[in-house]
């Protein structure tokens, strides 16, 4: 039976631009995988997707900014959240969604996440997982699990990993969550959870690496991997944050762990600039000055 | 008479064998034939035994399958646009 013959077509195609599909991603690659999830919370939400934007770093997952049919921005390596803090205060009706990697956005723009959480900016910040750099070549990234192996640790990494949900509820982030790229159905009930809250939102996705985390350390394919989450996962929503630790062979405690209300950055600003605060500031005119400036 | 059916975008299956792993009801299997690429693509093994959850869709990172419901008539339903 051919679809052309029933007229239907996946929902989620018209959120993709079918020009660039396929997309560059391994064969088993979670990014995709939470790529669906994502554009069903979007459809279900009924979000207004001309006011919808989604920001990228690099990374594998920074492509997913150029696979999304939304208002898109692929930005600097790291820098995803600084262009996103700058979109959100001179657009504040957008919604406005960071969606990138580890590498990105823990290890090299890992301050800009702290300190967004700290101001609590009213962006969704969804972090896939996937426990190294994988683009640029597999090298160690601040969530690589020690002693696990990676181009640039041929011995073992000797540093320990970050734990990202700690350092963003830590930080006072407004919802926190993890969930894996098995958790298809989960996943898209919080991200659908996470587009209706305000503030500082930060949802976590492990998902697998076939290509250099899970060869590197000889942990089968991406079935493997997603195998192993199904073993290895367990739900405990509202479980403290610095329990949820991963190890390599431990239990993976997944769930959404906070849920707080705080006021956001736009709100704080609003009220103690009270009067003097407006939303379009008038436009001064730029004085240029014709020709040489100096007095030659 | 089947519940739902899947739909198969051959050419951008990667053949990494979620949608046969995690199928609720055992449908797909990947077939021994190729797609442009060199992969092998999944195909039906018992279409009367799907229930078009579409949980293939969900957990395909290619986009290359989805599953949809079929009304009584045969027509499909709630995908269609």
């Amino acid at each position: 039976m051919s679809t052309t013959d029933l007229h239907v077509h996946n929902p989620v195609e018209e959120l993709l631009r079918q020009d660039r599909i396929p997309t560059i991603w391994c064969p088993g690659c979670g990014i995709g995988t939470s790529v669906n999830s994502f554009a069903h919370a979007l459809l279900k939400q009924n979000i207004d997707l001309d006011k919808t934007a989604i920001v990228s770093g690099i990374g594998c997952s920074g492509r997913v900014s150029g696979y999304m049919n939304l208002d898109s921005f692929h930005t600097t390596h790291g820098r995803a959240i600084p262009f996103a803090t700058g979109l959100k205060l001179a657009r504040p009706e957008l919604n406005v969604i960071v969606y990138s990697g580890d590498g990105d956005l823990a290890s090299i723009g890992g301050n800009h996440l702290i300190h967004a959480a700290r101001r609590n900016m009213d962006i969704l910040v969804v972090c896939i997982n996937n426990m190294i750099y994988a683009m640029t070549g597999g090298q160690a990234a601040a969530t690589t699990p020690g002693s696990s192996l990676s181009t640039t640790t041929p011995y073992g990494a000797f540093e320990p990993e970050l734990n990202l949900v700690q350092l963003v509820d830590a930080a006072g982030a407004c919802f926190v969550a993890r969930w894996t790229a098995y958790h298809v159905v989960q996943l898209e009930r919080t991200l659908e959870k996470a587009l209706r809250k305000k503030g500082f939102r930060f949802i976590e996705v492990l998902s697998p690496c076939p290509t250099y985390f899970q060869r590197k350390n000889n942990m089968g394919d991406a079935l493997q991997a997603m195998l192993d989450y199904k073993k290895r996962s367990k739900i405990q929503h509202g479980c403290p944050t610095w329990e949820t630790a991963l190890t390599p062979s431990g239990p993976i405690i997944v769930g959404e762990f906070v849920d707080r209300e705080r006021e956001d950055y736009l709100t704080r600003m609003r009220k103690q600039l009270g009067p003097h605060y407006s939303e379009f500031p008038a436009q001064q005119e730029e004085h240029v000055s014709e020709g040489c400036s100096r007095e030659c | 008479m089947p519940k739902g059916t899947v739909a198969i975008t051959a050419e951008r299956c990667k053949g990494c064998g979620f949608c046969v792993e995690f199928c609720p009801t055992h449908v797909l299997e990947l077939s021994s034939a190729f797609n442009a690429k060199g992969y092998h693509p999944p195909h039906m093994i018992a279409p009367e035994k799907c229930s078009g959850c579409n949980l293939c869709g969900m957990y395909c990172p290619d986009f290359a399958i989805f599953g949809f419901r079929l009304a009584a008539n045969g027509e499909s339903k709630g995908a269609t646009k």
